[in-house]
């Protein structure tokens, strides 16, 4: 399923390292009624890997991560998460769903709960922690996101940096092994996009595996092991960043990158 | 002297207090003087033996506080009613269920074509009989009918309003789909029904008035029997208008001040 050598270099097939892979498309595709928004995609994703996906907008970036955790079920093909195969329309086990957190792009923080109780719910109601062990945990990754001394107050008291925090933490009192990211930067004002990509950055060393759909190419760049490009559903390009940057192979690819490059170089 | 009104707190004491004053004096005057006109000769003494008597030294409640009671009795009883059709028609209707959308909205459309009058005249006469139920139990069913189909739509419009994301949020933790309802989502659904759900119970209350046509001793029977026996027609209308907006105001500050410690807590 993984590490297949073929003659024509394929890196969508390829994981890196002899990591066993931990989440796996086989030919998914998937449509909104007449509109397909994924087109028979291939990708194998290894147990610690960092994968970014990038594309235009409609491109099905979304759509292919929250088939992961099911939010969205595919309608050909095969996912397989963890080792556990899923057809169209099939789900998770419940216990395997809270093992992959995500990060939303409008951070869905629970408002009518305080950022510690945002924390504690999930892994109160399905860890069997105690209230006590559960916002213990909680305050130990508000203090891993910098924000220990935030746990008393609601989410909109809070910055959208701070929460986007609050929401990466929250993912992590699951104890996930893998955590998907939705564009977790693009509500965000632009001076709080970095305080929140550092604390992605942070994680990287944590084994978890994490695949982020984001536009942020400098940080795309710096953190990932591999970049995904989709365009129209279907995966065009898939390599390591340097390769991906300074010599991609797929004209659509370098077109895409002239696009949203365009000002980051000049500037 | 313009620069005066112009102050903030002049304004609002002249909106808050002033304003109020002079329209409250204004009816008064109006109330008091055309009385005079017809030569109506107002006997506020006798009212008070209609709301407490004191008969061998114990304060007993006299006609009118009975009446309120049952208007009471009623209204929460229908309340309550009122809720669980009113969830169970919001359910219905949200339902990926063809006949339970059908049902659910036919039930809608009949209650609130038709006045309510002629409801409980149907219930009364027609569906009373047939399943033998008394005046009361009548009356709480058909107040509860009517105020269901509106609450019904306010529960709809509370649980269409929860963004998709919160769901998705609890089920990417991993949620059980009843806990994610209990925790996460009907709590905020209950916060912002809060404000329409008070107009709901207030309507309820005045609505009730309603069944003194099916001869239940409420508050409005209570009033209409005492002003026939004794021609008290202006002071009593006025004591037991007065007695109903004590209690929905009671209602309405009661609801404003849950609201305001849940938007503080």
């Amino acid at each position: 399923m993984s590490d297949d050598t073929q003659s024509v270099p394929d890196d969508t097939q390829t994981v890196p390292g002899d990591a066993p892979s931990i989440i796996a498309f086989d030919g998914v595709s998937k449509w909104f009624g007449t509109f397909q928004v994924l087109r028979d995609v291939d990708l194998s994703i290894g147990a610690g890997e960092c994968v970014v996906i990038c594309g235009p907008s409609g491109s099905g970036k979304s759509t292919l991560i929250r088939c992961i955790n099911r939010l969205e079920s595919h309608d050909r093909g095969a996912v397989r998460v963890h080792g556990v195969p899923l057809g169209p329309g099939e789900q998770l086990p419940r216990e395997l769903r809270g093992k992959i957190g995500m990060v939303f792009q409008s951070f869905n923080l629970f408002p009518h709960m305080t950022v510690l109780r945002n924390l504690a719910l999930a892994p109160m109601r399905n860890l069997g922690m105690d209230k006590e062990k559960a916002e213990e945990t909680a305050l130990s990754y508000l203090e891993r996101v910098h924000i220990g001394d935030q746990a008393e107050k609601y989410p909109d008291q809070l910055s959208g940096g701070q929460q986007q925090r609050v929401a990466i933490a929250r993912a992590l009192c699951m104890q996930p092994d893998i955590l998907l990211f939705d564009e977790p930067t693009s509500s965000l004002d632009p001076e709080m996009i970095r305080e929140v990509l550092d604390v992605i950055f942070e994680l990287t060393d944590s084994g978890i595996t994490m695949v982020c759909v984001t536009h942020e190419m400098g940080f795309a760049r710096k953190v990932s092991d591999r970049v995904v490009f989709m365009d129209h559903g279907e995966i065009v390009e898939s390599a390591a960043p340097d390769t991906f940057f300074d010599a991609p192979r797929e004209e659509r690819t370098r077109a895409f990158l002239n696009q949203i490059l365009h000002y980051e170089a000049s500037a | 002297m313009i620069g005066l009104f112009r102050r903030p707190w002049v304004r609002s004491a002249l909106t808050n207090w002033v304003q109020p004053a002079a329209i409250a004096g204004i009816l008064v005057f109006a109330v008091v003087r055309g009385a005079e006109n017809i030569n109506y000769r107002w006997q506020w003494y006798r009212v008070d033996e209609f709301l407490f008597t004191t008969e061998n030294g114990t304060w007993a409640a006299g006609p009118l506080v009975q009446g309120l009671f049952v208007t009471l009795e009623i209204s929460v009883l229908s309340l309550i009613l009122t809720l669980v059709i009113g969830l169970a028609t919001a359910l219905l209707r949200l339902s990926s269920s063809v006949v339970g959308r059908g049902l659910a909205r036919g039930y809608l459309e009949l209650i609130r074509n038709t006045p309510l009058l002629i409801q409980l005249y149907v219930m009364y006469f027609v569906l009373g009989p047939i399943l033998g139920w008394g005046q009361t139990t009548t009356a709480i069913a058909c107040l509860a009918a009517f105020q269901g189909a509106y609450t019904s739509e306010i529960f709809r419009a509370g649980l269409r309003a929860i963004p998709r994301g919160q769901v998705e949020a609890g089920e990417s933790l991993g949620l059980k789909r009843l806990d994610n309802y209990r925790y996460v989502i009907l709590p905020q659904v209950l916060r912002n029904m809060l404000p329409p759900l008070t107009n709901e119970a207030v309507s309820l209350v005045k609505n009730s008035s309603i069944v003194s046509v099916i001869a239940i001793f409420d508050l409005t029977t209570q009033g209409r029997n005492l002003i026939a026996d004794t021609f008290l027609t202006f002071e009593i209308w006025l004591t037991v208008a007065a007695i109903y907006l004590a209690v929905t105001l009671a209602l309405s500050t009661a609801a404003a001040m849950a609201e305001r410690r849940r938007a503080g807590a």
